[in-house]
């Protein structure tokens, strides 16, 4: 391996970090006056790196660094979305940046560094690699969190996010070491051929808590509601997605390629987990009536079902993940694009309640979000329907029938506020009007609306046989 | 008596289980709860040189050194949240900090 191959298979990776770096050296020598610019530079270059990932989903899988760092059709088809999904977060972020008081040049670079990081830990091919990307996406975000310094519940959320957060990263980090310990090694392929020990177990169960903390899988999702809630919204529109589907394939890549021959000993944690997180997304978000608090059990919820993907393994599972997260951020992007539109006499308003009569008032954001909604609660003629489909159709296949019959309940009962918010938008009278939307806002649900339907149902054969690479060998 | 790996894996466990301890029983300042992270990376560096020494393989101890850097790193993100926070709500009490909840 030369040097300028390492550097082609971290190519995105190096553009962000590359371009972050410099642009914190614009940003200090320009002052505030250059976010703007940054902010927009930024977004055209998450979408190059995204251009730059889905480029080598079609390449061989390689190594680089010495093995620190691999590609995978997986892996790289994941980094496009995130890096996508980034770029529209950014994207959207723009008038809500300006009025609460954010518009400084970290705001973008902190942006770019957690999905940089999110990069690295989904590239990881050895523990140390994956532990630098957890930190840098997981230091980034807390300081996104706490980022409208001013106010209390911002900060409050930052505090609480970091305080769990490093607990998790504790976690992780302990059972990485005993993992390197047992195993003789920190790369993920010589972790593989270790031979079953009992301290193995151990990191490896360390491990998963750690992940599981990540991806807001329950019971490990406490900080979830607190952070989705107490955060600016557009920093929370960027949680909810980006890092969301990054901590969910990464959870399945380590497992998959580091362990995978233990499948016996993680099936059923996963399993445990992805049931957990269903019942607790379905039942936690009925009385909710902060719409932030909703989403935030909602995606409690959905990583629940995409975990079924993961304990399904990876020979059925692997494809159900990526189309089922890849669905669900889209429809979230455009969900918290409607939280960035609900402003009323230039405040943010983020209860259900105040989204009474949006029919009236705004009728193409209440078709678009009636659209959003219905898909992530997965109603059929919606995308979501089919990601529902695709990772029960995986837990059948894997005997995981008990799994997919918590996960029908649990889509059940979410219905229940699903359907609120569409009651809300259409059954209930107008409440005060709510200021215009965003130009950046509008694109963006528009964007994510017609990407849920009818983009995604006509291609999903398309996005399923490009996730499909498992089963292709 | 020869101190056996195990000597260091029990130590660092111990330590382990102080970090974690230090940060669920505490309930008076959240000053206690950077020292508990601490505490829980450090006791993973442990392992980590302990298990690096024993097997004779480095990679050990370039991840503690890669650890001591997140370390500090994290400890700067942390404080600095913790200023801010104290600047906004006056008291850095573990149980003022219920703003949010439902």
């Amino acid at each position: 391996m030369t040097l300028i191959s390492d550097l082609q298979i971290a190519a995105p990776e190096i553009l962000l970090s590359g371009f972050a770096l410099v642009a914190l050296l614009v940003g200090a020598f320009a002052g505030d006056g250059s976010s703007r610019f940054l902010r927009a530079f930024s977004t055209v270059v998450l979408a190059l790196a995204s251009l730059l990932a889905f480029r080598q989903v079609a390449l061989p899988p390689e190594a680089a660094f010495g093995g620190l760092y691999q590609t995978s059709e997986f892996t790289s088809f994941a980094k496009g979305v995130v890096y996508a999904i980034g770029a529209g977060a950014l994207f959207m972020s723009g008038g809500a940046v300006r009025r609460d008081g954010m518009e400084r040049y970290e705001f973008p670079l902190l942006m770019i560094f957690a999905s940089f990081g999110a990069g690295v830990m989904l590239s990881a091919g050895d523990l140390m690699s994956l532990y630098m990307g957890v930190e840098c996406l997981s230091l980034s975000s807390y300081v996104l969190a706490a980022f409208l310094r001013d106010d209390l519940r911002s900060s409050e959320a930052g505090l609480k996010y970091f305080v769990l957060g490093a607990l998790a990263s504790g976690l992780l980090l302990y059972g990485a070491s005993l993992v390197y310990g047992f195993a003789g090694s920190t790369r993920f392929d010589q972790i593989a051929d270790a031979p079953y020990s009992i301290g193995l177990v151990f990191g490896l169960v360390l491990m998963i808590c750690g992940l599981a903390f990540k991806a807001s899988a329950a019971p490990f999702h406490i900080w979830t509601p607190d952070v989705y809630e107490g955060g600016p919204s557009p920093v929370v529109a960027f949680f909810a997605t980006a890092p969301k589907i990054a901590a969910v394939v990464v959870f399945a890549n380590v497992l998959f390629s580091a362990f995978g021959v233990m499948e016996d000993q993680w099936a059923l944690i996963v399993a445990v987990l992805a049931a957990a997180s269903m019942l607790i997304g379905a039942f936690g978000a009925l009385n909710q009536n902060n719409i932030k608090r909703l989403l935030a059990y909602s995606s409690i919820g959905n990583v629940g079902f995409a975990l079924i993907g993961v304990a399904a393994g990876e020979t059925f599972g692997t494809s159900s993940i990526l189309v089922y997260m890849t669905i669900y951020v889209v429809a979230t992007l455009g969900l918290f694009g409607g939280v960035l539109a609900m402003r009323r006499d230039g405040k943010n308003v983020e209860l259900i309640s105040d989204l009474n009569g949006l029919s009236r008032m705004k009728p193409a954001l209440a078709i678009a979000l009636t659209a959003l909604v219905f898909s992530v609660a997965g109603i059929p003629p919606l995308a979501g329907f089919f990601g529902k489909l695709m990772v029960f159709r995986a837990g059948l296949q894997a005997d995981l029938l008990w799994l997919v019959i918590v996960g029908v309940i649990s889509s059940v009962v979410s219905l229940g506020y699903y359907l609120r918010i569409i009651w809300a938008i259409w059954g209930k009278e107008p409440a005060a009007a709510l200021d215009p939307v965003d130009f950046g806002v509008g694109v963006t649900v528009v964007a994510s609306t017609v990407i849920t339907f009818p983009v995604l149902v006509i291609w999903i054969g398309g996005l399923i046989n490009a996730t499909s690479f498992a089963a292709a060998g | 008596m020869d101190l056996t790996i195990g000597h260091y894996v029990a130590f660092s466990a111990a330590l382990f289980t102080i970090g974690v301890f230090g940060i669920f029983v505490n309930r008076k300042n959240i000053i206690v709860i950077l020292m508990a992270i601490e505490l829980i990376l450090l006791s993973v560096n442990i392992n980590l040189v302990a298990f690096s020494v024993f097997s004779g393989d480095i990679a050990g101890q370039v991840f503690a050194m890669l650890v001591l850097t997140v370390a500090a790193a994290e400890a700067a993100v942390g404080l600095a949240i913790l200023v801010v926070y104290f600047r906004n709500r006056g008291e850095i009490a573990v149980e003022g900090v219920n703003v949010l909840r439902g």
